[in-house]
């Protein structure tokens, strides 16, 4: 298989594959997080660096594991990058960790890793597929955070709070309170709202690309008329 | 000579739809009197707006959507959903929180499953719900009757200045759930208790009910639905009818008579999109219903169960559907499950 080119993988993980509002992978930790953008940042960093280095080990490995027991070596590869990261956001980010709880070890059974791991990074060498991983995982981690930030707005009125949980004391008066007297719209914040929220995410991007389509077409110059056959079957319009 | 030829039906009936929308809005007439009497103008200006936004939402989905605008905005289904949730809205609601239940009942609960008769959830408890869970405190202060003023009233909807404490009361439903320590007989002379049911609330559910039964004898619905909730909310009040002490469930007649009991019976589980469809369908429907609004009045988290209740069972419509199809004239029942003895 002749491996893709840098930019194709950009396109692919940003926009035209992007794991979370394409794939529609790694759903459980895209609502059960993304209820504000400290904690979407988090997980979604967490998430983006397991994936690029799994990615890595799964390339290197990828000519002396045997087929049948491939999914076992690849889940081991990851379980044991996410038992790293889970360490490391324990030693410099405590309470960040104690927020995200069950969802930093779930990292190791996010579709969209093992998706990768399988479909990409088993079949290329170890640089294209770190780079696929960085790509796929900054696809998911912006989706994450635009929807933990969406949800965050519309739920309680502020943006960014409580960054200095990941970004240390320097970060403790990012907080932007756009509405004052905000009573706080529950329902963001609660798990429908992430339903909601990533259905008008998804239905925005496809609005885009149909859009992007239709242009397109409209620039591309006419078909040269060929000659015309008279149809038998089909619709009579 | 040509003649013209017209092919059957000949009989052309009026709008169906708009004129079954219109006998409902004439329906809530009754209770919308009642609680005008009670509340003050509240109520009309919680429907005025509602109305309006709806429309409004409507309009400018439905031009999002490409579809025909005047057409839809004519058959006057978006005008129901919007005076049914503004009659279970709180009078004097804040306008902010009337504009939100509706446009999400309105946009998420119709339009985005692809409009009039195609939405599996009551829209207008959609909308309930969704500002119920969002914002407890606006949604369970209810005036007491006779109190509030007109200006008073404006400046709460406008977000001036909040209604004065003593104008505003928990409902029956909401006393009896957080009582722990007063029998039945002594909540009677706390001020939220009528003679029957919740204050108030007694006489717009008897006002409900007289709509109701002009829409029942108009044959707009079968009364399978309505019969369900009512009798299964009775049997089960009645079961579960543990005295007058101080953790008492209430009586049947206090349940039949409070809350949204009536209003739910009568306008929101006799929707024909997102209830069952068959007789005995509609009937199972009501009884779920039923069941879970005292079930949720009695244990559950909230005092009132109706929009909860209506919303899970309309998730259960589907599956009662397929067990309840009707026979065809002709034919044997079909078999469900798996075909023994062969």
């Amino acid at each position: 298989m002749s491996a893709p080119s840098y930019r194709e993988l950009t396109v692919n993980g940003l926009w035209k594959n992007n794991p979370a509002l394409v794939q529609l992978l790694g759903l459980c930790p895209l609502l059960g997080v993304s209820n504000s953008a400290v904690n979407a940042l988090g997980l979604g960093l967490a998430t983006m660096l397991v994936l690029t280095c799994s990615n890595i080990g799964v390339s290197l490995v990828r000519g002396v594991v045997n087929t049948a027991v491939r999914l076992p070596a690849f889940v081991m590869i990851i379980a044991a990058l996410t038992t790293c990261i889970e360490l490391l956001m324990q030693a410099f980010t405590y309470e960040l960790y104690q927020i995200l709880g069950i969802f930093i070890p779930l990292i190791t059974t996010n579709c969209v890793i093992l998706g990768r791991a399988d479909g990409f990074a088993a079949k290329h060498n170890p640089l294209i597929a770190g780079f696929d991983g960085l790509v796929m995982g900054i696809g998911f981690c912006l989706v994450l955070v635009v929807l933990g930030g969406l949800r965050e707005l519309f739920g309680t009125g502020a943006l960014f709070a409580n960054m200095h949980l990941l970004f240390g004391p320097i970060a403790a008066d990012w907080q932007i309170t756009l509405f004052s007297d905000y009573k706080g719209f529950l329902l963001a914040i609660l798990p429908p709202g992430a339903f909601i929220v990533l259905g008008l995410l998804i239905a925005l991007k496809n609005r885009i690309d149909q859009q992007l389509a239709e242009r397109a077409r409209a620039t591309q110059p006419a078909a040269p008329a060929t000659s015309r056959r008279v149809r038998v079957t089909g619709v009579i319009e | 000579m040509a003649l013209p030829r017209i092919t059957s039906p000949h009989a052309k009936g009026p709008s169906r739809t708009q004129r079954v929308m219109l006998l409902v809005l004439a329906a809530t007439l009754p209770g919308v009197i009642v609680l005008t009497w009670l509340y003050g103008a509240g109520t009309l200006i919680n429907m005025a707006w509602a109305c309006a936004a709806a429309l409004g939402f409507e309009a400018a989905i439905l031009k999002l959507r490409q579809r025909p605008v005047g057409f839809f905005l004519r058959d006057g289904s978006v005008l129901v959903t919007a005076v049914l949730l503004a009659l279970a809205l709180p009078p004097y609601s804040p306008w902010w929180l009337t504009l939100i239940a509706t446009g999400c009942a309105v946009v998420f609960g119709k339009q985005l499953y692809g409009g009039l008769g195609q939405n599996p959830f009551n829209p207008a408890m959609i909308g309930y719900v969704v500002v119920l869970i969002s914002f407890p405190v606006e949604m369970t202060t209810w005036p007491v009757p006779h109190s509030v003023g007109l200006g008073a009233g404006l400046q709460h909807i406008l977000g001036i200045a909040s209604l004065p404490d003593g104008w505003t009361q928990a409902t029956a439903l909401d006393v009896l759930k957080v009582n722990k320590s007063l029998t039945i007989d002594e909540l009677w002379s706390n001020p939220a208790f009528g003679h029957f049911g919740g204050i108030g609330s007694e006489v717009v559910n008897l006002a409900f009910l007289a709509g109701g039964l002009f829409l029942l004898h108009k044959r707009l619905f079968s009364w399978h639905a309505p019969v369900g909730m009512l009798a299964a909310l009775v049997v089960m009040s009645l079961v579960f009818w543990n005295g007058s002490g101080s953790d008492s469930n209430g009586s049947p007649l206090f349940h039949l008579l409070s809350g949204a009991t009536m209003l739910g019976a009568f306008f929101i589980v006799t929707d024909p999109v997102s209830s069952a469809t068959s007789s005995l369908g509609r009937l199972i429907f009501g009884v779920g219903v039923g069941i879970l609004v005292y079930v949720i009045r009695a244990w559950g988290g909230y005092p009132d169960g109706v929009a909860f209740g209506v919303l899970l069972m309309n998730l259960a419509a589907p599956t009662i559907d397929y067990y309840t199809r009707p026979r065809t004239y002709g034919h044997r029942k079909a078999e469900r499950g798996l075909k023994l003895g062969e």
